[in-house]
């Protein structure tokens, strides 16, 4: 029995029924939410110390030995998205003490919110393809409702496409289950990489590469199918926003870097180079998205297309650096994008609109906050000495060293164009003076806001964990570096799941 | 059985994809049910079908007397029926609301968040 794989599963799930059972106290969720996310993020570290001591943690369900029963199990990768799923958490609670409307509380806000993380801590654990599957129906009908909470027109269109896509997605992704089923026979991750070492008919192994990679790469917001994105993520309030930002997509690059590590490193020269020019389109339709928006949280939404590119291009490169980069790039996106959209929230907050040409002024009156809005964005754009110029520079290198020449160019461009929205934002909504017909009252603080202190809370935790990953970066780097060993030595893995017991 | 079996699978593909490219969000709705079901039935053949032979374990016996059918995929299609039978529950209250928010069934009336 290992605890710690199960436990923030368990955490979540058990958080959200017992915010159900509190369903008419709003009090009672709130706190529950905030305990329960905080606990989610401790027993996150627990799984990661056992994880960095041991090299990969695994849990049979009801004692049945893989391949027959269904397995938890947690490799560094697997540990390290669980930890930020639960930082997430941690900050978007903290932030819906402030931010959610009676509404929302009244119509399950905060159990849906569990039952998200729930999601996505189970999607990253298991080590089932098909345990995959149903961990991603949990956190997509949770983040369904989530969407479509305030039934507000653009919610019921955006939502309306993220629906489709999503289903589209789920729908091939279980085709390719059902093909690889009838073709090796089993479903654990680990039995299924050895089985397809010894298969003979690689076409049909090419044919369900690719249908995962559609299927994730929709899940992910990758090139070519990935409008459903900036459709819908700037139509819910900004809390569900953030959570989506941070964790959503990541769930499907996750699912790429397993699969696409695991078990289709059969033929690297086809899947991985498809993969690459997807990486590619991805992040320069994303940043040229972004270039044309003038919309606080659609400029966001574009550039997490762009940026779900760099962490694919650390996949498609596929060189032991690479996967440093990929894996480096996903632990400070999370941080960063997520961080940006609770910022979009403090402007909404002080000046009720997210349009930048009716924003303005927010660096005269909230100079702290312009600062708080600096870190994350310019770590986006990569800039030294925060966390996101070390994940391009690593991966930029990965790229020279691959001499994949094409590829770095398109990333050094993509970064430059991401400075450029980053900019236009901060010229538009903090340096320019206040538009006319802006209602000033709360930005100049004649309308007293106490619950903006919720809101900067979680703001300014996130911007120290950028700093110190920009800052004092070795041990996050050295992390990735064993996680990438891992990914790219899958035996160690097989080993722990299939060779011996408890 | 097999070969027809494969035919239904290709034929129900095909009706959802075209369905889901209409404009109508009833029929994009339907569209999303047959692509489901295809999926499970493509589980279903592509597992292999056996005839007559329930996976049964004799009394006293450790495992069962000669080849019988795969379990497994009963249980796949079993979940994810349920899954989508969840999944459509949502997408018709959405259309539902949908539909009464734009007063349309037009995918093309649907466009105010795309600007």
């Amino acid at each position: 029995m290992r605890p710690e794989v199960a436990l923030p599963i368990f955490i979540a799930l058990t958080s959200g029924a017992l915010s159900l059972a509190a369903w008419r106290s709003s009090w009672i969720q709130r706190w529950i939410g905030v305990l329960g996310t905080g606990a989610l993020l401790a027993s996150s570290i627990w799984l990661l110390i056992s994880v960095i001591e041991e090299g990969h943690v695994v849990m049979h369900m009801g004692g049945w030995q893989a391949p027959f029963g269904i397995t938890l199990v947690a490799d560094l990768l697997s540990a390290i998205m669980v930890l930020l799923t639960g930082m997430m958490g941690f900050a978007i609670a903290i932030y819906s003490l402030a931010t959610t409307s009676k509404s929302y509380e009244k119509f399950g806000y905060f159990p849906l919110m569990h039952l998200l993380l729930a999601g996505v801590a189970g999607s990253f654990l298991t080590g089932d393809i098909f345990n995959l599957y149903v961990w991603f129906e949990v956190m997509l009908v949770a983040s369904f409702a989530l969407l479509i909470l305030g039934s507000e027109r653009s919610q019921m269109e955006g939502a309306i496409k993220y629906v489709t896509l999503n289903l589209l997605s789920s729908a091939i992704f279980l085709t390719a289950i059902g093909l690889l089923y009838g073709m090796v026979g089993t479903l654990n991750f680990a039995d299924i990489a050895v089985k397809l070492r010894e298969v003979e008919d690689t076409g049909m192994l090419d044919v369900i590469a690719v249908m995962f990679m559609v299927a994730f790469g929709i899940k992910a917001g990758a090139f070519p199918l990935f409008f459903w994105l900036p459709a819908s993520y700037h139509t819910p309030p900004v809390a569900v926003s953030a959570l989506f930002a941070g964790l959503l997509t990541k769930v499907g690059v996750y699912a790429l870097f397993r699969v696409f590590t695991l078990m289709f490193a059969h033929d690297p020269d086809f899947t991985h180079t498809l993969l690459l020019w997807g990486a590619g389109l991805t992040m320069l339709t994303g940043v040229l998205g972004a270039a044309a928006q003038f919309e606080f949280r659609r400029i966001l939404s574009f550039h997490i297309i762009s940026q779900i590119g760099y962490m694919m291009m650390g996949l498609a490169l596929y060189t032991p650096l690479a996967i440093v980069g990929g894996v480096f790039y996903i632990t400070h996106h999370i941080i960063v994008k997520t961080n940006l959209f609770l910022v979009s929230g403090v402007a909404h907050r002080l000046l009720g609109t997210y349009d930048l040409k009716k924003l303005g002024g927010l660096y005269k009156e909230r100079p702290f906050l312009a600062i708080l809005f600096l870190i994350p964005a310019l770590s986006l754009a990569g800039l030294p000495p925060l966390s996101g110029f070390f994940a391009k520079f690593i991966i930029i290198r990965a790229g020279i060293e691959a001499e994949a020449w094409l590829i770095t160019f398109v990333a050094l461009l993509v970064g430059l164009l991401t400075l450029y929205s980053m900019i236009k934002i901060w010229a538009e909504a903090f340096w320019k003076a206040v538009p006319e017909g802006t209602n000033t009252d709360r930005l100049t603080g004649k309308q007293a806001d106490t619950g903006l202190i919720y809101m900067y809370v979680p703001i300014v935790l996130l911007a120290v964990c950028t700093l110190l990953i920009g800052l004092y970066g070795q041990p996050i780097y050295e992390l990735a570096e064993a996680s990438a060993a891992q990914l790219l030595n899958p035996d160690g893995y097989i080993e722990a799941v299939l060779g011996g017991g408890q | 059985m097999e070969p027809l079996m494969a035919i239904v699978v290709g034929l129900l593909y095909a009706a959802a994809i075209y369905m889901m490219l209409r404009r109508s969000i009833v029929k994009l709705v339907i569209g999303l049910m047959l692509l489901s079901n295809a999926a499970n039935l493509l589980i279903f053949t592509v597992s292999g079908m056996t005839r007559g032979a329930p996976p049964l374990i004799p009394e006293g016996a450790m495992a069962p007397a000669g080849a019988v059918a795969d379990p497994l995929p009963q249980a796949l299609i079993l979940t994810a029926i349920v899954i989508a039978f969840g999944v459509l529950a949502f997408a018709v209250v959405l259309i539902h609301r949908a539909y009464e928010i734009v007063k349309a069934d037009d995918l093309d009336q649907m466009k105010e968040t795309d600007t």
